[in-house]
């Protein structure tokens, strides 16, 4: 292979002034970190409200959380993201538009919501997955207590749900880490788009993607770990993975 | 809202959207379906194989495919199959690889690490009674699995297959970041030559979202018409 190999290349100043090729690396690394946290935040929030519409007994509410999880699984992520930040803007009233347009870090805050809502449609089918493995005894126990539906969810099913399903939510969200990558698209420079650019400055193509790999790898083994232990401190006693 | 919408842009573009963007999509998505399930069976294979250093190499495979972003594999690839072809051919120099060879080699490597997981299950769902009845006709390891274990595993999970076809189908549009004329990119070319963002780009949503659902609308029929085999 002759391909010239320079790794000395991440100390050497990158063109934009910012410092070095690492320290663009680096930055990237925390906007991947900060967009993927935001969405996350937004995909568990209403991800467990659809999840909890597509249980409850109402017919509607089940109707509405079932097209709600249709809606935004069934298009490409990259498509989502382009109709948020290059669609929804045209079709607003005219001053809405032009506000959402010159809003700084437009990119970021459309790759939050854009991903959020993305994943909030996969984390929805997770706790309805939760929620529909409790025995069915937990619910009418709720009741026969005299909780209200709003009760039995809050102190009776959500608490158990959520620690069942801990384990799939968490590679949720390495998803959600790894798909803010396609946010690249509409402009966001994150890690990704910060390997690739420094691939462009340097032309050192594979140190550039070999070390937003190896960053990639190191977030992914930090999430893993820290949900280990999370897992382990709300394990449900007498389960398995209980103590 | 709605008053300046131009449809008649669809219209116009409509030949080259679906002739050659969705044909080159679903091309994609088939043959990288097709390789992908082969690769990934390999590597299942691989790890249910006992071998202590086959199933390593597997599974530190799988787990790095997993945890890395398909942008990123992407243009991992872009520029890295110019050298491995190089390497297969010997020639002296790395070879040119054309926009669809490249993305094709890409989503064959990067979805066998998600075909090989569901393969897996499939395999770990068939009954220990199946490869030791197997065993006890005389059949060898590779005839056990081919003709045994494997169409039942294939069977047990074609559901979630599909579903994952569906996701690759989906993922495709990725090959937007190397400028290539998949469906979307397509739809993107003509959004940009004459100024129609909304238009095009709500079009390939619905393209895209009514292809998808129907799917998966025929995947759930389907799951509920052929029975799981243990």
């Amino acid at each position: 292979m002759n391909y010239h190999w320079n790794w000395h290349i991440f100390l050497e100043p990158a063109p934009n002034g910012t410092g070095s090729y690492l320290d663009m690396l680096l930055s990237g690394l925390v906007l991947t970190i900060e967009t993927a946290i935001c969405a996350w935040i937004i995909a568990l929030t209403v991800g467990s409200i659809i999840g909890v519409l597509r249980t409850l007994p109402s017919k509607m509410a089940s109707r509405a959380g079932f097209a709600y999880v249709e809606f935004f699984r069934n298009m490409p992520l990259l498509v989502q993201l382009f109709l948020w930040f290059f669609v929804l803007p045209e079709i607003l009233p005219q001053s809405w538009g032009l506000w959402l347009k010159q809003l700084p870090n437009a990119t970021f805050y459309t790759a939050s919501i854009g991903l959020g809502l993305f994943m909030s449609a996969r984390v929805a089918e997770q706790t309805r997955a939760g929620i529909n493995s409790l025995p069915r005894g937990q619910k009418l126990a709720a009741t026969a207590l005299g909780l209200t539906t709003a009760q039995a969810y809050r102190y009776v099913l959500l608490p158990m749900a959520f620690r069942i399903v801990l384990p799939p939510l968490t590679s949720e969200f390495l998803s959600t880490i790894k798909n803010s990558s396609v946010a690249i698209t509409i402009g966001l420079v994150e890690l990704t788009a910060q390997a690739r650019a420094m691939q462009e400055f340097s032309f050192q193509v594979f140190e550039a993607f070999t070390a937003a790999t190896i960053l990639y790898l190191l977030i992914n083994i930090v999430v893993v770990i820290a949900m280990r232990f999370l897992e382990r401190a709300v394990a449900v006693p007498g389960t398995i993975g209980g103590k | 809202m709605f008053a300046n919408f131009d449809f008649d842009v669809i219209r116009r573009s409509l030949s080259y959207l679906f002739l050659d963007g969705m044909t080159f999509t679903l091309t994609l998505t088939g043959l990288a379906a097709l390789g992908g399930l082969m690769f990934g069976t390999l590597l299942a294979l691989m790890r249910l194989s006992g071998l202590t250093l086959l199933g390593r190499i597997a599974g530190l495979y799988v787990d790095l495919m997993r945890s890395l972003p398909l942008v990123l594999v992407i243009f991992w690839f872009y520029f890295l199959v110019p050298y491995i072809g190089q390497w297969l051919t010997g020639s002296s120099r790395p070879i040119r690889v054309g926009a669809f060879a490249s993305s094709l080699v890409t989503f064959i490597l990067f979805e066998a690490a998600y075909f090989s997981e569901i393969m897996r299950a499939g395999i770990q769902s068939v009954s220990r009674g199946q490869p030791a009845a197997a065993q006890a006709l005389g059949l060898t390891y590779s005839q056990t699995m081919r003709y045994v274990v494997l169409p039942q595993a294939f069977r047990n999970m074609l559901p979630v297959l599909l579903t994952q076809t569906i996701v690759l189908f989906q993922d495709t549009s990725l090959v937007y970041v190397l400028s290539i004329p998949d469906f979307l990119g397509a739809a993107s070319k003509v959004a940009q030559r004459d100024g129609r963002l909304v238009e095009m780009y709500l079009f390939a949503a619905v393209v895209y979202f009514a292809i998808s659902l129907v799917a998966s609308l025929g995947i759930r029929r389907l799951q509920a018409r052929i029975a799981f085999v243990h």
